[in-house]
């Protein structure tokens, strides 16, 4: 196990010294949550979209859990987005004001709804995968769509009333309390998802999508993996649509569209798979363009979106997220043959 | 889906089998668009989530010919197969081709940003709307026969169907081409190793496939309806018929064409409520209980 990992790190030392290392913060992490919190006091007439960007950021994030490392290709992880975001908004409408609660039972129940899928979604190969996480967010859509009694159907869920956030913060129109809250829920789960990917556990994710044949050989329960994982992601997914209804106090049907799930694997891809912040860059770059690009018309936005995700895919391998680390690996390498 | 047949005044028992009718003409529409993405799926095992441009391509020449540019609607229809074709031919030499060997995820990424386009190009030319076409005096009318009246346009969209399936068999079955392809389906490298140019093959499986999409498309524009999001709107139904085929079986699409056909139209006819609803539960059933397709050879995708 240790000369697998050795080139990781040059010193000798037991065999979770390179663990260690991979855990510990770097320079560039710390500045980019600093710099998520300085956005609070530079730019306070865009904090409404800075939440937005911060969502959707933590929404790639989930799908980078079972995409980028665990390697389940979906076409439907909007589906966990939309039950969140609508039991959120539901609760939020029907008495339980208090935005943790609500955040905490919505997580529950996407998680509950990725537990149950799992078992259908990974029995297949990636086609029937696709088939099966597409459906199952086309149904969840469709019964939101007929369920206008409940959901309010095209016109979205309107009367959402949040309480204060703690009992202490309430929401305010310029998303000041709103944007410290979707900030500091995504910095707790990013750090569990870190941790988690850092671990050993998320190594045996890896494995698995890169040589499911030797995961098992080296003892690497793959369902049990695969399933976990899964739900942990559609819970997270759940967070981030429940942070979605609470701060805009209105979910809309597309919150569980086929173009949600598509945009955010374009999101992730152009941010880059499997490096944690490739979901936040994508979020913030994707989200940006379409703020300027957008309102020409929607055509135009889809095309140019088009274009970007074919010459992604032929050209452009790692994302923006790759491709900073590749520099980063080049200035290393360079300072190193200095010493 | 129209409800044209709910006058109350017919017994039920009729109008079940006007329903039925319309289900079979629906199943074939869908088996002349899907075919060719369970041939080219089974034969490369690449996903083309955008296979239903083609066919939104197909609808649209049609439409454009016959408003524009006067042309007669049996003139449209070979014209829409050949410049479909056409197209995919150049769409698989620039697009497709590099990713063959890729993963699965690049393929979904590719295709669907080729949606994406097709969307925006189709809004930018033709508009947002629903496009619609005359169709010539001796398709149109109904014809009554014991109490059931049927349309003469949907008995020739079940022909055409029938027809080129027939063609289709005949030409997998006793054609040394079909027999090309029949190997490549089954084992690509040994195909390779006995001199079958399986490149070459797949190239003109795929130009036939995606002709017959256009074509599909072309005759179905009054049946499932044309606007820029056509591609999307029937992605799920395209993916459904092939997979629950079984890739690469073209028995087992037109059995899941004309099942998906009927059902579908059945439910919105009698259920419209949970008419789609329906639609999506049986896919995720299905699939679970077949997972190599209803008449599919057993090949992991």
């Amino acid at each position: 196990m240790s000369e697998i990992t050795q080139p990781v790190s040059t010193s000798p030392g037991p065999w979770w010294q390179p663990l260690r290392i991979r855990e510990r913060w770097r320079l560039a992490e710390i500045v980019f949550w600093l710099g998520l919190v300085a956005v609070y006091f530079v730019f306070p007439k865009q904090l409404l979209f800075g939440s937005q960007i911060l969502i959707t950021g933590l929404f790639a994030l989930s799908l980078d859990l079972i995409l980028g490392y665990a390697g389940i290709v979906t076409l439907g992880h909007a589906a966990f987005f939309g039950l969140g975001a609508y039991t959120a908004g539901l609760l939020a409408k029907y008495g339980v004001h208090d935005p943790l609660i609500g955040l905490v039972l919505a997580a529950g129940a996407a998680g509950l709804l990725g537990y149950l899928s799992s078992f259908l979604v990974l029995r297949g190969g990636d086609l029937a995968r696709l088939m099966i996480t597409l459906g199952i967010a086309l149904l969840l859509s469709e019964i939101a769509n007929q369920a206008t009694v409940l959901t309010g159907g095209v016109d979205g869920l309107q009367g959402i009333t949040m309480g204060p956030l703690l009992g202490l913060f309430d929401f305010d129109f310029l998303g000041k309390v709103a944007y410290l809250y979707v900030l500091g829920v995504s910095f707790v789960l990013f750090v569990l998802v870190r941790a988690l990917m850092i671990s050993p556990y998320g190594l045996s994710l890896r494995s698995i999508r890169e040589n499911p044949r030797r995961a098992v050989a080296i003892g690497v329960p793959i369902r049990a993996r695969l399933t976990n994982i899964y739900t942990f992601a559609a819970t997270i997914a759940g967070v981030a649509g429940a942070l979605l209804a609470q701060t805009t106090q209105f979910v809309a049907l597309d919150v569980l569209s086929f173009q949600r799930s598509a945009d955010l694997l374009i999101i992730l891809i152009i941010g880059g798979t499997a490096t944690l912040y490739g979901g936040f860059v994508g979020a913030a770059l994707f989200l940006i363009a379409q703020d300027r690009l957008a309102h020409l018309s929607p055509e135009y936005w889809l095309f140019w979106l088009g274009i970007l995700l074919i010459v992604t895919t032929l050209f452009l391998d790692a994302g923006v997220m790759g491709g900073l680390l590749r520099i980063d690996t080049l200035i290393r390498r360079r300072f190193a043959g200095w010493r | 889906m129209p409800r044209d047949r709910a006058s109350s005044k017919v017994p039920a028992v009729l109008s079940f089998l006007g329903v039925l009718f319309d289900g079979l003409a629906y199943g074939a529409l869908l088996f002349l668009i899907s075919v060719g993405l369970s041939v080219t799926l089974g034969l490369m095992g690449f996903i083309n989530l955008s296979h239903g441009v083609f066919a939104m391509l197909g609808g649209y020449l049609l439409v454009t010919l016959m408003d524009r540019g006067g042309w007669s609607f049996a003139a449209c229809l070979p014209l829409a197969f050949v410049a479909t074709a056409l197209l995919s031919l150049v769409l698989e030499r620039t697009l497709y081709r590099p990713l063959y060997r890729s993963t699965h995820l690049k393929q979904v990424l590719l295709t669907v940003g080729i949606i994406f386009v097709a969307v925006a190009c189709a809004t930018y030319f033709w508009g947002p709307g629903q496009q619609r076409v005359t169709l010539p005096q001796a398709l149109r009318g109904r014809l009554s026969a014991g109490g059931v009246d049927l349309s003469w346009y949907r008995l020739f969209l079940i022909a055409c169907g029938a027809l080129i399936t027939l063609a289709l068999i005949f030409g997998l079955e006793r054609t040394r081409f079909g027999a090309r392809i029949r190997a490549s389906v089954d084992a690509h490298r040994t195909a390779e190793a006995m001199g079958i140019h399986v490149d070459r093959v797949f190239q003109i499986t795929f130009a036939i496939g995606s002709g017959l999409a256009g074509l599909g498309g072309a005759l179905g524009v009054n049946v499932l309806g044309l606007d820029p999001y056509f591609a999307l709107k029937y992605l799920a139904y395209f993916l459904l018929v092939v997979v629950v085929g079984g890739p690469g079986s073209i028995m087992g699409t037109l059995l899941a064409a004309v099942l998906l056909g009927v059902a579908d139209t059945t439910g919105k006819y009698y259920v419209p409520e949970i008419g789609p609803f329906v639609i999506y539960l049986a896919m995720i059933v299905l699939l679970l209980a077949f997972p190599h397709g209803l008449l599919g050879r057993k090949k992991a995708l």
